[in-house]
């Protein structure tokens, strides 16, 4: 009995605090994003991007007058650090939603606290698990890689190249691109002659290339993030390597241009269109949207915008989407994300469902070729 | 099996082993002066291409400048380690020593970070980037550089530690410290030299192999733990056993991973080293008492 009244009391304590938080007039958003460490290119410009849509929405007036508060901790891509911080969210912070985390492993962690805490998640990481099966709190703004594996077989399918060599580096985002690529390539008749891997710090993988051209494949395909994928472009140069290139969106930035200079030349890949968004028609209704972005984040940090800042720009308007139709407590945001229909962002066109908590389909990439140290688009 | 394939997992076995060398060379130089293993020894590798790429972009030097600047400013940081670090250990117990050396390398790495950020640079080759064939296999004109320069390098430690009087007194320190004290060698003074030229030549193999893999803070981890297979391989030896030791190695990696499976060719150094410890912890080519410079 005394137990119960204390949870009795416990509970009408936190339902004032809620009651106060909300009569303030400030919505808090909380953000789970690996600043530093291993993951911080995915971490630091989705901090930049949040920071800067608060402060704008704030400027503006915030959303149908209530202020915005964004309160972003550093995972430093430690899934148990995530872990924590998100119970930290949730039970110290009060936040009506969360975003990030910023890495698949670290989503997979912090997804259990969040259905647990009843607070929607907008998870900025790739993998398919995440939302595949769909989960009743969780959402995620990355297309599947599973996406970006599809663009690429549905290109060379058109160009008739069949035999394709796998080169993929050791972490998460290469397994995953295996695994996809493997799965897709069987159901759409493809033959994977040659499956290599190497490691995220290799400094020279000319013994798996030169593997490869023994093989004599139509096509390679290296998936795999910075710097990995520049060391490949610049040995399949040096080894004379005439087998078109195909490389995956996790070097889709204007970095691996700078890195692989020379080599990068004809190296093919899926994008999402903010890296190319200057050779994208006017028309398109992502392109205001994609060109405002840009421009603030250039004025504000000095950089260029990159697709990984995109995916916390997405996630910060899936749930400003549903604040702005009225919602206010968790639930009601989470309602309101699910019920998102073309709705125009950054990565692409999202048309959530209860059955697919992420929303883009193939359009959300381009295929482009890298021409005189530019991206141009491959019809 | 082709013959070229095999010229060509051979050649660029090679041209990463003369990287494994020179920095197996930096961690013995200080393993024969101190006793202790510097764990650090990977971050010079780091600065050594980062500070080239500073020189060049901040100081706007061109890069027959920036390369001497880079490595002076390397051997700086390591006297800075060497005097706050090393030298003011009330007991400098090899176990005391060893972890000091891997709290400074963290902490040279996270410095790294805030200075240099987080991304990947690239740094442009010495001379060009075409690739030159040589019979079915091809390299290209860094891979000569780091051979040649690996090269000059080994034969100018044999020049200084055989011919000069300062290299004799610190192969004096490697054999017998208290001894090499007794008549007259500055031992801490020496010990002081080995952090100056090991940094140096650490930074050395940085900017040598900046060019073809690019630099970021982090790269000295992978690159450090591989130079001290180098190392043990060749028995913790400053000559050529350690240079031997990191071609073995480089080749080793890049035949395994062309014949056997690429999955495992970090895995194949870590084997090396393991059997090496085990079987002949003496090193590869080393008696077991052997003279270590």
């Amino acid at each position: 009995m005394k137990k119960m009244s204390l949870l009795l009391g416990s509970v009408c304590l936190s339902l004032i605090c809620a009651t106060v938080s909300f009569a303030s007039g400030t919505i808090k958003i909380g953000a789970l994003f690996a600043v530093t460490g291993p993951a911080s290119f995915l971490g630091e410009p989705e901090k930049r991007t949040l920071e800067l849509l608060v402060k704008e929405a704030n400027e503006k007036g915030g959303i149908n007058g209530q202020k915005l508060e964004a309160v972003i901790y550093d995972t430093g891509g430690d899934a148990t650090k995530a872990v924590q911080l998100a119970t930290k969210l949730i039970k110290d912070d009060k936040v009506s939603v969360i975003i990030g985390p910023s890495t698949t492993g670290e989503s997979m962690a912090v997804i259990p606290v969040a259905e647990k805490g009843k607070v929607p998640l907008i998870s900025c990481a790739a993998g398919i698990k995440i939302t595949d099966p769909a989960k009743h709190w969780v959402f995620k703004t990355p297309a599947n890689d599973q996406v970006a594996a599809e663009k690429i077989l549905t290109y060379m399918n058109s160009k008739r190249q069949k035999k394709i060599a796998l080169l993929t580096v050791t972490d998460g985002f290469g397994a995953s691109g295996r695994e996809q690529i493997k799965a897709l390539a069987k159901r759409k008749g493809f033959t994977v002659v040659a499956d290599e891997v190497y490691s995220p710090k290799d400094t020279d993988m000319t013994a798996q290339l030169t593997k490869i051209r023994g093989i004599k494949p139509d096509a390679i395909i290296c998936w795999g993030t910075n710097p990995g994928p520049a060391v490949i472009a610049k040995n399949v140069r040096q080894l004379g390597i005439n087998i078109p290139l195909y490389m995956s969106h996790g070097v889709a930035s204007k970095k691996f241009i700078e890195l692989a200079g020379a080599a990068s030349e004809g190296v093919m890949l899926p994008t999402g269109k903010l890296a190319i968004y200057d050779a994208v028609a006017k028309n398109d209704p992502q392109y205001k949207l994609l060109k405002s972005y840009d421009q603030s984040y250039k004025k504000a940090y000095g950089t260029e915008a990159s697709t990984f800042g995109g995916y916390a720009y997405d996630a910060f308007l899936l749930a400003t989407g549903a604040i702005k139709k009225g919602a206010k407590t968790p639930e009601q945001i989470r309602n309101g994300i699910e019920q998102s229909r073309k709705l125009v962002s950054i990565s692409g066109i999202f048309n959530i469902s209860p059955k697919d908590h992420n929303g883009l389909d193939l359009s959300a990439f381009e295929m482009v070729k890298i021409v005189s140290g530019d991206w141009a688009l491959i019809k | 099996m082709q013959f070229d394939q095999i010229l060509q997992y051979t050649l660029s076995g090679l041209s990463t082993g003369a990287i494994y060398a020179l920095i197996g060379i930096g961690f013995s130089i200080i393993y024969n002066a101190t006793g202790i293993i510097n764990f650090a020894q990977g971050e010079f590798v780091m600065l050594g291409g980062l500070l080239t790429l500073s020189c060049l972009e901040l100081l706007k030097l061109p890069l027959w400048a920036a390369i001497p600047c880079a490595i002076v400013v390397s051997a700086a940081v390591g006297i800075l380690f060497e005097r706050l670090a090393i030298r003011p250990l009330r007991q400098p117990t090899p176990i005391n020593l060893v972890i000091i050396t891997i709290g400074g390398s963290i902490l040279i790495r996270g410095l790294a970070m805030l200075l240099w950020g987080k991304d990947t640079h690239a740094i442009p080759p010495f001379s060009g980037d075409e690739p030159i064939a040589i019979g079915g296999a091809t390299i290209l004109p860094q891979h000569l550089w780091i051979l040649a320069i690996t090269l000059i390098i080994i034969i100018i430690n044999k020049v200084y530690f055989y011919h000069t009087i300062s290299g004799k007194a610190m192969r004096a320190c490697s054999y017998n410290r208290r001894a090499a004290g007794l008549v007259g060698i500055d031992v801490r003074r020496m010990v002081l030299f080995s952090f100056i030229i090991s940094s140096a030549m650490g930074a050395v193999a940085g900017i040598i192999v900046a060019p073809l893999t690019m630099t970021a803070y982090d790269v000295g981890v992978m690159l450090g733990l591989k130079g001290f297979c180098a190392a043990i391989i060749g028995g913790m030896s400053s000559g050529m056993s350690t240079v031997i030791g990191g071609l073995l190695l480089g080749v080793l990696e890049s035949l395994g991973a062309g014949l056997i499976s690429s999955g495992y060719k970090d895995a194949i150094a870590f084997i090396i080293l393991l059997l090496i410890l085990f079987i002949r912890p003496q090193g590869l080519f080393g008696k077991a008492d052997s003279e270590r410079v």
